[in-house]
C-alpha cells in the first residue's frame, strides 16, 4: 500500500513563473491492486506518478510505503516506511528495487542491444554478469523478443520497444509498476496487447499504477480503480 | 567485496558499450588528446635529455682551462706554461691538451680531434664516434683517409668506435696519436691546444686563476663556473623556446577540458536522467564517467607518451629541429640518449589524465544531482 498524505509540488518557488503541479493531494493505492491517474494534459498526472515513484521529491506532504525498506534486514519486522525525507542514495535503492518504470517515450538507451538495456538497472545491485544475462534473456523471451536480444534498440519497432520497456521494469523484480502514458505512442492492437501483459502483472500480485487519458487503460477489465486528477487536486476516487 | 566487484565489472561494461556508440566523438577526443600528450612529453623528454646531456659534459669538465691569447683572440700554448703552471702552490696537474677541428667535405661536418690522455693510442690508429661511424659508415678495421695542413694525404685505421653514454659528447669525435695529430695539424712539437688544471681545494680556483695571469700575462684562465654559466645560457635559450611550446600546448589542453567541462550534449544528459530513474545511483553514475574519462585518457597519454618516445629519441625530434639547428652544424648527427624519468612521467600524468578526468566527471555530477524526473523533462 502507499498512502499519500496532502502531497504537495511547486516549481520555480519564488519565481515569476511559479506554478503548483499538485495541490493537496490524498490518496491510498492499494497493493496488488490496478489504479488508473485519469486526466487531461497538464492536471499533474505524471507529476504525481514522479512522486509516487520517488523520482521527484514533493514539496511538502507526506508519502508512507507500507512494504518491506529495500535496505532492511529479514530479521527487522518494519514493513512500512516514509520515503519523502530518505537521501537520495535510498531513493535510488528505492527506485532500483521497489518500483519498475514504463515511460511514455520507452527511454531506452539508444546504441545498446535490448539486451543491454534489460539488464541496466540490475548493474548497481552487483549481481554477476552471466546471472543477469540470464535473467533479461528469460524477461525478454516472455514478452516474446528474445530473436531481438541483440538488435539495437533503436531499429526495434514501437510494440518492439515497449516491450523490451516492460522487460526492463521487471529486471529487479519490483513490487510496484509505474507506467505514465504507456500507450501515448502505440496503435489500438498495441495498446491492447500491452493492457493485456499488465493484466497479467497484476495477477502476478504487482500493485500497478498508470498516468493516462486513453479510455483503453482506464476501461480495461483488470483496472480496479481511476482516481481522476485536474489542476493538481483528486477531483473523483 | 564480490557484489562491489561485480558492480564495477558491470558498470565497466556499459561504460565500453557507451564509449563505442560514440566511435565519432570519441576517436576525436582521443587523437586530440594524444597530439597534446605528445606534444607535452616531446617538450619534457627532450629538455630533460639536453639537460642529462650537459650533466655528462660538465662531469668531466677540467677545473681551470688556461688559453693564450693572442690580439685578444685565441692562440695556441707553449706546453712549458704547463710546466710554470703546475710550480703554483694549490695546482694538483697541468697538462697541456691537444684537439681541434677537421671538416670533412665529404658529409660538409666538422669533427673534434682529440688527442686522449685516457686512450693512449699507437701511431696510425684512431677512434672515431659512433656519429661518425653512422654518417660515413666507417667501421672498426676500415681506412679513413685526411687532407693534411700541407695538402698531403694522411689514412689512418678505425681501431675502435666510441660507446658514450652521451652522443653530444662522443658523436663527432676523433681520437687519435700526438704523432698523428701535430702531422695532420702542422701544430709544432713545443705547442698545445690549452692547458687544463686540476685544483686541490675548489674554494682557491679563483686565487689560482689570478696567479696563472700574474705569471703568465698572455694567458686566459677558464673556470669551471665560467663554463657552466655558457652551457647554462646554451640549454636557457633551447629552454626558453620549449617552454613556448609547452606554454602552448598547457593552454591548449585547458581549453580542450574546458570544453569537455562547459556542460553535456542533451543526449547524455537523457541518458543520467533515464540510468538515475531505473535506480542508478549519482556515485554509479559518477563511477560510469569516471571509468569512461580514464578509459580515453589512460590511452590516449599511454599513447602519446610512446609516440613522444619514438619522435624525440628515435627519429631525432624532426618537429624541434629548428631548436636543435646549433648542434646540427657541429654534429652530422644528433640523437638524445633515451632516458625516461619516472618522476616526470607522475608530473606528465597528473597534468592531463587527472584533470581530464575531473573535468569528464564534474558536468555529470551536477547532472547527476538533479531529480531523475527533473532531467527526463528538460
Amino acid at each position: 500500500m502507499i498512502i499519500l498524505t496532502d502531497i504537495r509540488k511547486t516549481f520555480n518557488i519564488g519565481e515569476l513563473n511559479e506554478f503548483t503541479a499538485i495541490d493537496g493531494v490524498v490518496l491510498t493505492i492499494e497493493a496488488g491492486k490496478l489504479t488508473v491517474l485519469k486526466g487531461p494534459s497538464g492536471s499533474g498526472k505524471t507529476t504525481l506518478l514522479g512522486i509516487i515513484g520517488c523520482m521527484l521529491r514533493p514539496t511538502s506532504g507526506r508519502i508512507e510505503l507500507c512494504i518491506k525498506a529495500p535496505w532492511a534486514s529479514d530479521e527487522e519486522g518494519s514493513t512500512s516506511f516514509e520515503s519523502t525525507s530518505l537521501p537520495e542514495r535510498f531513493l535510488a535503492e528505492i527506485r532500483r528495487n521497489t518500483f519498475g518504470f514504463i515511460f511514455q517515450q520507452f527511454n531506452l538507451i539508444r546504441g545498446i542491444t535490448a539486451l543491454e538495456n534489460v539488464m541496466l538497472p540490475a548493474y548497481p545491485a552487483g549481481e554477476g554478469h552471466t546471472v543477469l544475462r540470464g535473467k533479461a534473456l528469460a524477461l525478454l523471451d516472455r514478452f516474446n523478443i528474445l530473436s531481438k536480444a541483440l538488435t539495437k534498440v533503436e531499429y526495434l519497432s514501437g510494440g518492439e520497444a515497449q516491450r523490451v520497456t516492460i522487460a526492463r521494469a521487471l529486471m529487479n523484480n519490483p513490487a510496484v509498476i509505474i507506467a505514465d502514458e504507456p500507450t501515448a505512442h502505440l496503435d489500438t492492437m498495441l495498446s491492447h496487447e500491452l493492457m493485456g501483459i499488465i493484466s497479467e502483472l497484476k495477477e502476478q500480485g504487482k500493485t500497478v499504477v498508470i498516468a493516462s487519458h486513453d479510455p483503453i487503460v482506464y476501461g480495461c477489465p483488470a483496472v480496479d480503480r481511476v482516481v481522476t486528477i485536474r489542476d493538481g487536486k483528486v477531483e473523483t476516487v | 567485496m564480490k557484489r562491489w566487484i561485480n558492480k564495477q565489472k558491470n558498470i565497466i561494461d556499459f561504460t565500453i558499450s557507451s564509449l563505442l556508440r560514440r566511435k565519432g566523438k570519441n576517436t576525436a577526443l582521443f587523437f586530440v588528446y594524444t597530439v597534446i600528450v605528445f606534444l607535452l612529453s616531446s617538450v619534457m623528454f627532450y629538455t630533460h635529455a639536453l639537460k642529462k646531456e650537459a650533466k655528462i659534459i660538465l662531469q668531466s669538465t677540467p677545473d681551470i682551462v688556461v688559453q693564450r691569447t693572442m690580439a685578444g683572440r685565441h692562440d695556441l700554448i707553449p706546453v712549458r706554461y704547463a710546466e710554470e703552471i703546475r710550480k703554483i702552490r694549490g695546482v694538483n696537474a697541468a697538462t697541456p691538451r691537444l684537439w681541434g677541428y677537421y671538416y670533412d667535405p665529404q658529409s660538409r661536418a666538422n669533427f673534434t680531434l682529440m688527442v686522449s690522455e685516457s686512450h693512449p693510442l699507437p701511431s696510425g690508429d684512431i677512434i672515431i664516434g659512433s656519429g661518425i661511424s653512422r654518417t660515413l659508415k666507417v667501421f672498426q678495421g676500415d681506412m679513413m683517409t685526411f687532407r693534411t695542413f700541407k695538402g698531403d694525404l694522411l689514412t689512418l685505421q678505425v681501431a675502435d668506435i666510441l660507446s658514450s653514454k652521451s652522443e653530444l659528447v662522443s658523436s663527432d669525435l676523433i681520437l687519435l696519436s700526438e704523432e698523428d695529430f701535430r702531422y695532420l695539424t702542422g701544430m709544432a712539437k713545443e705547442q698545445a691546444t690549452d692547458v687544463v688544471v686540476r685544483v686541490r681545494n675548489p674554494k682557491e680556483f679563483k686565487t689560482v686563476a689570478v696567479k696563472i695571469v700574474n705569471l703568465l700575462p698572455d694567458t686566459r684562465p677558464i673556470l669551471k663556473d665560467e663554463i657552466l654559466r655558457t652551457y647554462d645560457s646554451i640549454f636557457d635559450w633551447r629552454s626558453g623556446m620549449v617552454v613556448l611550446v609547452i606554454f602552448i600546448s598547457v593552454l591548449a589542453f585547458i581549453i580542450f577540458s574546458w570544453d569537455k567541462a562547459s556542460g553535456l550534449s542533451a543526449d547524455e544528459r537523457m541518458e543520467i536522467g533515464i540510468l538515475k530513474a531505473i535506480g542508478w545511483e549519482t556515485s554509479d553514475v559518477i563511477n560510469m564517467k569516471f571509468w569512461e574519462g580514464t578509459a580515453i585518457s589512460l590511452t590516449s597519454f599511454l599513447s602519446g607518451v610512446v609516440l613522444a618516445y619514438v619522435h624525440i629519441f628515435f627519429t631525432s625530434a624532426p618537429l624541434f629541429v629548428q631548436v636543435l639547428k646549433g648542434w646540427s652544424i657541429l654534429y652530422p648527427s644528433f640523437k638524445l640518449t633515451p632516458f625516461i624519468n619516472p618522476y616526470q612521467i607522475a608530473t606528465l600524468f597528473f597534468l592531463t589524465v587527472v584533470p581530464y578526468t575531473v573535468a569528464t566527471i564534474i558536468p555529470s555530477w551536477r547532472a547527476a544531482t538533479v531529480d531523475p524526473d527533473s532531467i527526463m523533462r528538460s
